[in-house]
């Protein structure tokens, strides 16, 4: 199985969207978008604007991510 | 610190290697067309019952839900087996992985069923070509960038993609280790390979454009475009006498 190619990074929940899907600023000023990690989404993790999150994006597309982690 | 295996370790994984390279010589007699991606999941299954403590890796890695991936025409990899039907002049690549006591091996294989057009031909052969330049790059003082620039070189010399978004990786007392094997890369770069490493090198080639799109399931991976992709992949140890393959 195939891994995949990835870059972790740090940014603030923008604003929340319909399907569980959020608007993430980056700490170098991107915006993206971005899932919930199944892993999170099994713990029944909840995410708001001003979180600060940790996510993965792939080098090849850098306008999508998954957020892996939400700080406290 | 990057993980190595004992020899004896090696011997065991050895061992499991011959079961899944005998396992995609008997589903080569099986893949024909009106089968569905779902039985060749249960092919694998069945298969691996006869091995008392082979358990299929995959299964709830990372939540993936099957024991086996089955990627059709323009899906590279993570195919979710499904009532799918398998037609004449498909391209199917069957993906696998085996745990036993502890050690994980991964391998894959693109299967052509009845009549399929020259291109996808052409593009399996010169994965295959690749993914055996890569495996005579895995020598100890090597570098993981040597195997990725070997892979790149054979893929666009027939004007075919490297996709990039998935790596090949280190494997033994886990599914994925370190290194990342990218399928693509610059000679002299990247980790040192030392004796004992084992790792899964998995060239995945695009007909077309290199981007991949991921379905609403998750996890299929196709082509952006829409072109053919295949994907081969065997589990290689670095040995003092050079690249041993472990899946064959």
């Amino acid at each position: 199985m195939a891994k995949e190619e990835l870059i972790e990074v740090e940014g603030e929940i923008v604003e929340s969207l319909p399907n569980a899907m959020f608007r993430v600023k980056l700490d170098n000023g991107h915006v993206v978008l971005a899932h919930v990690s199944g892993k999170m989404r099994m713990h029944f993790i909840r995410i708001l604007p001003g979180d600060k999150v940790k996510m993965e994006l792939s080098p090849y597309d850098l306008t999508r991510g998954r957020i892996t982690y939400r700080y406290k | 610190m990057l993980e190595t295996l004992t020899p004896q370790e090696l011997k065991i994984m050895r061992s499991v290697g011959k079961v899944a390279a005998s396992f995609f010589r008997r589903l080569k007699k099986k893949v024909h067309p009106g089968i569905s991606t779902k039985d060749i999941e249960v092919f694998f299954d069945n298969y691996l019952n006869q091995y008392s403590n082979m358990e299929p890796a995959f299964k709830g890695f990372h939540g993936y839900p099957s024991s086996v991936c089955v990627s059709v025409n323009e899906e590279i990899i993570h195919g979710i087996p499904s009532s799918k039907v398998i037609n004449d002049g498909d391209i199917v690549s069957v993906d696998i992985g085996i745990r036993y006591k502890g050690l994980y091996l991964d391998t894959a294989y693109t299967y052509t069923v009845g009549k399929v057009p020259g291109l996808a031909k052409k593009l399996i052969s010169v994965t295959r070509d690749a993914l055996e330049a890569g495996i005579q790059k895995a020598r100890v003082g090597k570098k993981v960038g040597d195997i990725g620039a070997a892979i790149q070189r054979v893929v666009e010399a027939n004007g075919f993609s490297v996709i990039r978004k998935f790596v090949g990786h280190g494997i033994g007392k886990e599914l994925h280790l370190s290194p990342e094997i990218p399928n693509f890369g610059e000679e002299g770069q990247g980790c040192e390979l030392r004796e004992g490493m084992v790792i899964a090198i998995e060239p995945m080639v695009a007909a077309g454009d290199y981007q991949v799109q991921i379905s609403s399931d998750g996890w299929t991976a196709k082509t952006k475009d829409n072109s053919l992709a295949v994907h081969f992949e065997h589990t290689v140890a670095i040995t003092k006498r050079g690249p041993k393959i472990l899946t064959y």
